[in-house]
């Protein structure tokens, strides 16, 4: 009986949390459409996001690319499939790895600096501070933040796409002795525009989660230095579940069908 | 200032956190250009007091107003509106770390008065020397400052809008007595050069007698003492007797286990 309580009561938190970050979402979405606007502060989230992933997400997507080369390679020679190999490459990556692993990445990397820097504000009264001097919170910190991962993930995942296929090609060809010719052709015979598009609207979404979970972790920390370490733990985890659920929920309603 | 109605004025004022009550009926009036300095131990909810009437904290009950106006109420464009008429210097500074320090001061008047940056450059740089403290310092982040170099960037953050009211939350704590009687002149200084009305906290005894017209003295969630500065040692009161002697005998029992 206790632990029936036990579970209803986490089963009421779960519900209140989700209430709250769905609260949280909209009306940060909102502020992202209303003036003012800080282009500046737009620009610098951009270059933040954008700019400084790109080494993480091109050495990721790179050797998923390579990796998934010589797997396929490996595998599909005991039923004399080779040919398949650039075709699984080009799909893998522009439907699930690029989107995932990016979306992964930046969570590592921006939704916990996001989370340490807007916690360190609240913590230190700045969030008060801005309210005071007439600006709104949610359009000064968190809207420009939205609106760079919107943005950012869509246009990290297209180079990542481009990187991770550049991958296996270079494995195909170097260590594998395919033709390159034939590759490229092979890589672009099944390919559709859907497969690359589904990936950019899945790399929207994590760009959302992402900053969402960053900001809504740092904006709702408590209690000085340790509310900031256990804000910027609770964005990265949950960004990264929730890349992980929205990525099952995105495919089936690209491709279930 | 029996006659005209007052610049601020709160009534019934509640406030808890969860179970714990921390303000329980505050009633208190700032008169215009006036200095109330507002005393009371750490952890009695002087700081709450001030946010709720920056809108910060949401009162559980009660009425504030601002120049006649409810500001409990408000909607949030309604409240940066109401907000322009403050600046608060808050007891940890709370400069902002992400910009230099001409930004910090200059922030009200770019992102609230919407300003163009480099005049309000110019403005930040003099409200900066006001406070003592030279263009080059303007230049340095927030962190590269000492403690009394912050609490003056912040002072003149507060002041850079040319506010109506000015409230100051803890503005000598944790500074030398020199530097907190620098703070405190400047205080006087810039409070009677502007006009304002001022809502100070402080528990620090000197600082009351230099910055204040009248005290007022919360305790135990409500205000159980005001009047002038001139009468603080002869009160009649014994919480503010024991408070501003500082005994650790007396009606004040500190919980210290809380
Ligand atoms: N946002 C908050 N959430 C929960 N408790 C708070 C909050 N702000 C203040 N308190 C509590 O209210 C009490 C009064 O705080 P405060 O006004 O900061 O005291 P002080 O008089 O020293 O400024 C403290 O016990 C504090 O723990
Ligand atoms: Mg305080």
């Amino acid at each position: 009986m206790n632990f029936l309580a036990q579970i209803g009561r986490m089963f009421l938190l779960f519900l209140e949390s989700t209430g709250r970050i769905a609260v949280f979402a909209v009306s940060s979405l909102s502020h992202c459409v209303r003036p003012p606007f800080y282009p500046r502060l737009i620009g610098r989230q951009m270059v933040d996001i954008g700019y400084y992933s790109l080494p993480v997400v091109a050495l990721t997507t790179l050797f998923s690319g390579m990796v998934l080369a010589l797997q396929s390679y490996s595998g599909f020679a005991r039923f004399q499939a080779e040919s398949a190999i650039a075709t699984v490459v080009v799909l893998s990556i522009t439907r699930e790895l690029a989107p995932v692993l990016a979306g992964l990445m930046v969570a590592g990397r921006i939704g916990a600096s996001m989370a340490a820097e807007i916690g360190t504000m609240r913590v230190t009264e700045q969030i008060d501070a801005l309210t005071t001097l007439s600006t709104n919170p949610y359009k000064y910190l968190i809207a420009p933040r939205i609106l760079a991962g919107l943005t950012m993930l869509p246009l990290l995942v297209l180079v990542g796409d481009i990187i991770g296929v550049f991958g296996g090609y270079i494995v195909s060809i170097y260590k594998l002795g395919f033709n390159p010719a034939t590759y490229v052709k092979q890589t672009f015979d099944y390919l559709e525009t859907i497969d690359v598009v589904s990936g950019l609207v899945k790399a929207g979404a994590f760009g959302f989660i992402v900053t969402l979970m960053g900001c809504y972790h740092g904006y709702n920390s408590r209690g000085g230095a340790q509310g900031v370490g256990v804000a910027t733990t609770n964005a990265v985890v949950s960004a990264a579940i929730l890349i992980l659920i929205f990525n099952y929920v995105i495919t089936e309603l690209f491709f279930a069908r | 200032m029996s006659t005209e109605s007052p610049k601020i004025k709160i009534r019934d004022l509640h406030k808890g956190f969860g179970s714990k009550q921390v303000l329980k009926g505050v009633d208190l009036d700032v008169g215009r250009s006036e200095s109330l300095v507002v005393i009371g131990g750490s952890g009695t909810g002087k700081s709450v007091l001030l946010k709720s009437v920056l809108g910060i904290i949401h009162p559980d009950r009660g009425s504030i107003e601002v120049d006649g106006e409810d500001v409990v109420h408000l909607s949030a464009r309604e409240r940066e509106r109401v907000n322009t008429k403050f600046g608060m210097l808050f007891q940890g500074g709370a400069l902002f770390d992400s910009l230099p320090v001409w930004e910090n001061v200059a922030f009200g008047l770019i992102q609230g008065k919407r300003m163009p940056r480099s005049e309000a450059k110019v403005i930040a740089l003099e409200k900066l020397a006001s406070v003592g403290l030279g263009a080059d310092v303007g230049e340095l982040w927030p962190a590269e400052l000492s403690g009394g170099m912050q609490k003056r960037v912040a002072l003149a953050r507060a002041i850079a809008t040319e506010p109506e009211i000015i409230f100051f939350d803890e503005p000598t704590t944790g500074l030398d007595p020199i530097m907190a009687d620098v703070i405190n002149g400047l205080i006087v200084e810039c409070v009677r050069r502007l006009g304002a009305s001022a809502l100070s906290i402080t528990h620090d005894m000197s600082s009351v007698r230099k910055i204040a017209d009248r005290v007022a003295m919360l305790y135990n969630g409500q205000i159980i003492w005001v009047g002038p500065v001139a009468d603080i040692d002869n009160s009649g009161n014994e919480y503010v007797d024991q408070f501003i002697n500082g005994r650790a005998e007396g009606p004040i029992q500190m919980q210290v286990r809380g």
